[in-house]
């Protein structure tokens, strides 16, 4: 499972990557999605994938019994797909407005502000 | 039960909140500007006094104890930059009052503005990793939001480098929060620094502390990842500037001296070394890039860049001297670049041009304001008896003593050229005549109430300014003392974790 989870997040990265080296600003924000999902992925995985072990406290137990997977990355992912939710959705509106101002979705036409 | 530890958080939000309620009330939204700003200043002082009578205070919140639940630690570092965060919270939200125009106010401007202080100061207060990477967050989203207010083309141009890089940044972050934990299986900073000592591929701790120093020095605006600042710091509303330019990077830098004293301070030689590097080409770069410059507030912003550079230079050389000139020049430099921001500020109000070219004649028109331009210029340079001058001087001392000859030389030029693009802006704004008509735009109308609000925070940060430099002997024992608590990680994992550090993991 791990293997091909780490291959997943290789080639989001590379996507995401890809995608933000790009020169519209449409395709940047698609990049910026792209790896905060691979960011998300990649805590889950290292954290260690515990199968069919949920952490659940038997009744009459005061702790689980044996391995269990977990919890805390699964909080921690959690907490970063609602940020980067809210991060991401002013990134959508950012760039509706400047092409409503500046009328390009060219990076190469934003360089006012450059030198 | 030490409630000032959370207090410098929870009354930014509380009176965030207060204004949202008020939405529609400027007057109110005003005076909970004041109001809230006031008592975060003085719970602030609070903290740091308690900080300096009892040493680390640690508040577990919601009562888990300390690896489990998140906890808030004070050091002195820590505190000082909370009363940093107080000063400048206090300065901007009066400045703003002249300032803010009625369109930036309808948009939300104060409780921002509240949200941007909560984030900051969260971020100093935090003793857990991933809380400070929420903290950054919540700091990041606010600063997003005030840097467009008002939505014109330069301010959009500038927001989309300064949230790409940014985001970027925290996604850095994210990742090596996570790997991280996979590889000691807490969040607790102390706890970490604890564990990460018995972790037996040190290589893949280095690896990891390269990940922060990149995630860091994007915040901070260290050589080679500062284009963002220069893009974007010179077109928000002036108030927006000064407070990102007082408080923003500064947060980066903290954070870059919280985890490589605390956590990554086992292989100076490799991460260090690095760190050094870095800090030489970021003063160099940043003053460069200012001489280059004839807009006021672009100026200012390469040097937020180029003084950063010796913050990280304290850092890297990690001698106690240096670090306490680390320290210092935090101090110092938060309090000067605000203030040169908000006089930028003034010049445009008087003038309407931010433009060199188009300003002149301030000497003779406002002689009052020409001292005020040049306490903190001069400070900045590093002029004695300035704040500056100490705050350099310990940091080039510290170098010297550690026999690290390429970077001091690079400091004290860096030092000259400051000088320079100082005076460059004291001849063109202030010596100069003004320019013949038709160069020169409309004066705007100036009301003696709001050129009041106005001057009133530069005054005071102006004394600041003054005080540190003519009487440093307080700052210096108080930057001393953090010094020695950072180069003491022990005491801050004690202080955090309590007895249990005896038994072992």
């Amino acid at each position: 499972m791990e293997p091909l989870l780490a291959v997943a997040i290789g080639i989001l990265f590379a996507a995401a990557i890809y995608m933000m080296l790009r020169r519209s600003i449409v395709k940047l924000v698609i990049g910026l999605m792209l790896l905060s999902n691979a960011a998300n992925l990649l805590i889950f995985a290292t954290a260690g994938m515990t199968r069919g072990a949920p952490p659940l406290v038997p009744q009459g137990l005061t702790a689980p019994e044996g391995a269990v997977a977990d919890p805390l990355p699964q909080a921690l992912v959690l907490t970063a797909i609602v940020i980067a939710f809210g991060v991401l959705s002013f990134a959508v509106v950012l760039v509706r407005r400047a092409w409503e101002v500046v009328r390009a979705d060219d990076l190469d036409k934003m360089k006012d502000t450059d030198t | 039960m030490n409630p000032e530890i959370a207090l410098p958080i929870l009354i930014p939000l509380m009176s965030g909140a207060v204004s949202l309620v008020f939405w529609r009330s400027r007057p109110m939204q005003r005076l909970v500007a004041v109001g809230g700003t006031v008592a975060l200043l003085l719970t602030s002082v609070w903290l740091l006094a308690s900080v300096s009578r009892e040493g680390i205070l640690v508040m577990h919140m919601g009562g888990w104890p300390a690896p489990f639940g998140i906890s808030l630690v004070a050091d002195l570092l820590g505190a000082i930059m909370v009363v940093l965060t107080g000063i400048i919270g206090f300065a901007v939200a009066l400045y703003s009052l002249a300032t803010a125009g009625r369109g930036h106010e309808a948009y939300g401007y104060f409780p921002l503005m509240h949200l941007l202080l909560a984030g900051v100061a969260g971020a100093f207060l935090t003793g857990d990793i991933f809380n400070l990477y929420v903290w950054f967050e919540v700091m990041l989203v606010a600063s997003f939001a005030l840097l467009i207010l008002g939505s014109e083309k330069p301010q959009m141009e500038g927001a989309i480098k300064y949230v790409t890089l940014n985001l970027l940044s925290s996604v850095i972050f994210l990742i090596a929060v996570g790997l991280l934990y996979g590889m000691v299986g807490t969040l607790n900073m102390a706890d970490i620094a604890r564990r990460l000592v018995m972790v037996e591929e040190q290589d893949m701790v280095d690896a990891l502390a390269m990940m922060f120093m990149v995630a860091f020095g994007i915040k901070a605006a260290a050589f080679p990842l500062f284009f963002w600042l220069p893009a974007s710091y010179h077109t928000p509303p002036v108030a927006v500037s000064a407070l990102f330019a007082g408080l923003l990077t500064k947060v980066g830098v903290y954070a870059l001296f919280r985890v490589f004293t605390l956590i990554f301070h086992h292989s100076p030689g490799y991460t260090h070394e690095i760190l050094l590097w870095g800090a030489g080409l970021t003063m160099l770069s940043g003053v460069l890039g200012a001489a280059a410059q004839f807009e006021f507030r672009r100026i200012l912003s390469f040097h937020i860049v180029s003084q950063i550079g010796y913050m990280i230079l304290g850092l890297a050389l990690f001698t106690p001297l240096a670090i306490v000139g680390g320290v210092f020049y935090i101090i110092h430099h938060i309090i000067v670049k605000t203030n040169l921001f908000l006089v930028s500020g003034i010049v445009h109000r008087l003038r309407g041009s931010y433009q060199l070219k188009r300003l002149g004649g301030f000497y003779r028109s406002h002689p009052w304001l020409a001292l005020l331009f040049l306490i903190p210029a001069l400070s900045l340079a590093g002029i004695p008896p300035l704040s500056g001058f100490f705050a350099k001087f310990i940091v080039i001392r510290a170098s010297i003593e550690a026999e690290a000859y390429g970077v001091t030389t690079i400091a004290l030029l860096v030092g000259l050229l400051t000088l320079y693009s100082m005076i460059k802006i004291w001849a063109e704004v202030f010596w100069k005549s003004v320019p013949p008509e038709g160069d020169v735009d409309p004066y705007p109308e100036v009301r003696q109430r709001e050129l009041w609000l106005m001057v009133a925070p530069v005054v005071g940060l102006a004394l600041c300014t003054l005080f540190i430099g003519l009487y440093p002997a307080p700052i210096h024992a108080l930057a001393e003392a953090s010094a020695a608590q950072l180069l003491d990680p022990q005491s801050y994992i004690r202080a955090v974790l309590g007895a249990q550090v005896e038994g072992g993991p």
